[in-house]
């Protein structure tokens, strides 16, 4: 079944191209990768699919709806969570904060029984908080819950992140480059957690690495890119053989190059 | 005797508590009995401060939800204060309107007010929103004084103290348990406020707006959110201080007040509400102690007496720059670290 739809999605800033009429489509419930060399646009690509850039061609299609150029805050509703490549968390709130705000659309209560508290507020609260404790537990981040993001190491921080897109319950997760800077520890603790979160808790991923060791083991299914077009994709065995993926990430003939 | 050696909760509700220990909770009890008995044993004048000051803290802490939690900086906070002065004391004064349904109009009308002036924060940040925020202070500050048909002008608006059933509050001592009960009654308001969905909001768009649209928050109407309450706070507070004082004038919401209770945040804490009773209290006690220590140095250097004006705002820039430099989070962080200091003490290390 078909979870994300994407169809030539054309990108520019300016001059520079940055999506070339992308298109492509990832399943329900599996772990979508996109590779490609710096700059080739994949961060692009997922910031138009949670509608932080708008595509000025394109249609992405997310459970039945045209959510092309839709705000960012009514994609999160509908479903969709992100993590950034370089970390952003809100740094002067606590672990618990981070993750509770990401149920920030989870909790209906208006500001009457927020002043209140006694009630209905306190009702939501805490069954939002039951929720961001299982995650607590899931990511293995119960001794600093009640930390200042800021404060904490950056592997740590990268949890919480990914801990707070988890939060927001969404049907698919957007995962930036989650294991870059990381050492191998903590890059295998964090593909363990993103089976985890695929397998058990249901979730479709696509996530953005460049550690391929990781990629090519964890994905069902891998996209390159390269200068925002979109060169291949399929299993990871096929991506491993095909000649344009190497030539992008090694070197050698250019499209249309005279040999 | 056991040893305590941490807070141990069994309960989510207990970890969200606002007072979370026993001995918190005896000390706020003992705190808010010692504010019900304070009135019988002091003098008018102390009287009228706990009045000024409890008056004040409402609107700091308004505008602390606006520039400490949102990270919105507002310099029309003067202003509004004003606008609810002036609405409120007008339904009283010509309509004969009760004061409580007259106060709640105040501040339900300040709040749409704020909201408005908080439109540009829409694509404005930091400097730039201060500016179109000042500008709120203007425009308000020019129809104070010229819509004489409803202010009064540059003579002022006459109101009578608030009645309620026979009873007026129209001494000092009457007058204190309105504003001092409004005070705290408000000031947990905004701590329920602050610890929910609203205070995370708010503090997720001042840390990081980008993250806080991707995790699904609205960012545009969550900042005029944060305008209206802290504009409803700053025009609860007008009313309150206008049928105090029984007299509005324009020049009592100048920019100098809106600068006041922007160094009032900053001196206490910004994103504090304790920090925001601290600073309020420290700003509005400070000239008083500068006044009693002229009081004496005066007597032997009579000419400090005519520079007195000069030494307040000299001394109210020095408190300012002093904070930035040595306690940049204000006093919230002061009484953190003394907090944590005797709660180990004799064994500080």
């Amino acid at each position: 079944m078909i979870k994300l739809e994407v169809h030539d999605l054309f990108l520019s800033f300016g001059g520079i191209e940055a999506l070339k009429d992308i298109s492509f489509s990832v399943n329900n419930k599996e772990i979508f990768s996109i590779i490609g060399p710096n700059g080739a646009g994949k961060s692009s690509l997922l910031n138009c699919i949670n509608g932080l850039y708008h595509p000025q061609k394109g249609k992405i299609i997310f459970k039945q709806t045209d959510i092309t150029n839709w705000p960012a805050d009514k994609i999160a509703k509908l479903g969709i969570g992100r993590t950034f490549q370089n970390l952003e968390l809100f740094k002067g709130m606590s672990v618990l904060d981070n993750l509770m705000l990401g149920r920030h659309n989870h909790l209906k209560y208006g500001i009457m029984p927020s002043i209140v508290w006694i009630g209905r507020a306190s009702k939501e609260e805490i069954t939002s908080r039951v929720k961001v404790e299982k995650i607590i537990d899931l990511l293995e981040i119960q001794s600093v819950r009640k930390k200042t993001v800021g404060t904490l190491p950056y592997g740590l921080q990268k949890r919480v992140e990914l801990g707070r897109a988890l939060a927001v319950d969404p049907e698919i997760m957007l995962l930036d480059e989650p294991m870059a800077g990381m050492n191998e520890e903590e890059r295998e603790d964090m593909a363990r957690f993103i089976l985890d979160i695929n397998e058990e808790m249901d979730k479709t991923i696509i996530l953005i690495e460049h550690d391929m060791s990781v990629v090519m083991d964890i994905s069902d299914r891998i996209m390159a890119l390269d200068f925002g077009e979109k060169i291949a994709d399929g299993t990871p065995e096929q991506i491993q053989n095909n000649s344009d993926v190497l030539n992008a990430y090694i070197g050698g003939k250019e499209k249309g190059q005279v040999a | 005797m056991a040893i305590k050696c941490g807070i141990f909760k069994t309960s989510y509700r207990s970890d969200m508590a606002m007072w979370q220990t026993k001995n918190s909770r005896f000390w706020m009890a003992l705190f808010f009995i010692g504010l019900i008995v304070f009135p019988f044993f002091v003098s008018k004048y102390f009287l009228y401060m706990a009045n000024i000051i409890a008056i004040g803290v409402i609107a700091a802490v308004g505008l602390n939800i606006l520039t400490g939690f949102a990270g919105q900086i507002s310099l029309g906070h003067g202003a509004f204060i004003g606008v609810g002065a002036y609405f409120a004391g007008y339904l009283t004064s010509q309509f004969n309107i009760n004061f409580i349904p007259a106060f709640i109009a105040g501040g339900l009308v300040t709040a749409v007010v704020g909201m408005f002036f908080g439109l540009p924060s829409l694509r404005l940040k930091g400097f730039y929103l201060a500016i179109a925020t000042m500008a709120a202070q203007f425009i308000l500050a020019f129809v104070f004084i010229h819509l004489r048909s409803v202010t009064g002008g540059s003579q002022g608006m006459i109101v009578s103290p608030p009645e309620i059933a026979g009873f007026s509050f129209d001494s000092d001592f009457r007058y204190y348990f309105l504003s001092i009960g409004t005070a705290i009654v408000m000031t947990l308001a905004a701590k329920n406020l602050i610890r929910g969905k609203f205070g995370r909001a708010f503090m997720a768009i001042r840390d990081n707006y980008i993250a806080a649209k991707t995790m699904g928050v609205n960012i545009f109407l969550y900042k005029i959110i944060a305008f209206g309450i802290s504009s409803f706070y700053a025009g609860i507070a007008g009313a309150l201080w206008a049928h105090y004082i029984q007299i509005i004038t324009p020049e009592h919401f100048t920019f100098s007040v809106s600068i006041e209770y922007l160094a009032i945040i900053i001196i206490g804490g910004l994103g504090s509400l304790l920090g925001t009773v601290f600073g309020t209290i420290f700003i509005m006690v400070l000239p008083e102690f500068l006044r009693f220590i002229n009081g004496i140095v005066s007597l032997h250097y009579p000419m400090l007496v005519n520079m007195f004006d000069a030494i307040r705002e000299g001394s109210f820039g020095l408190a300012i720059i002093g904070f930035l430099i040595f306690e940049p989070d204000g006093l919230a962080a002061r009484w953190k670290t003394i907090k944590n200091y005797w709660k180990l003490w004799p064994y500080s290390y």
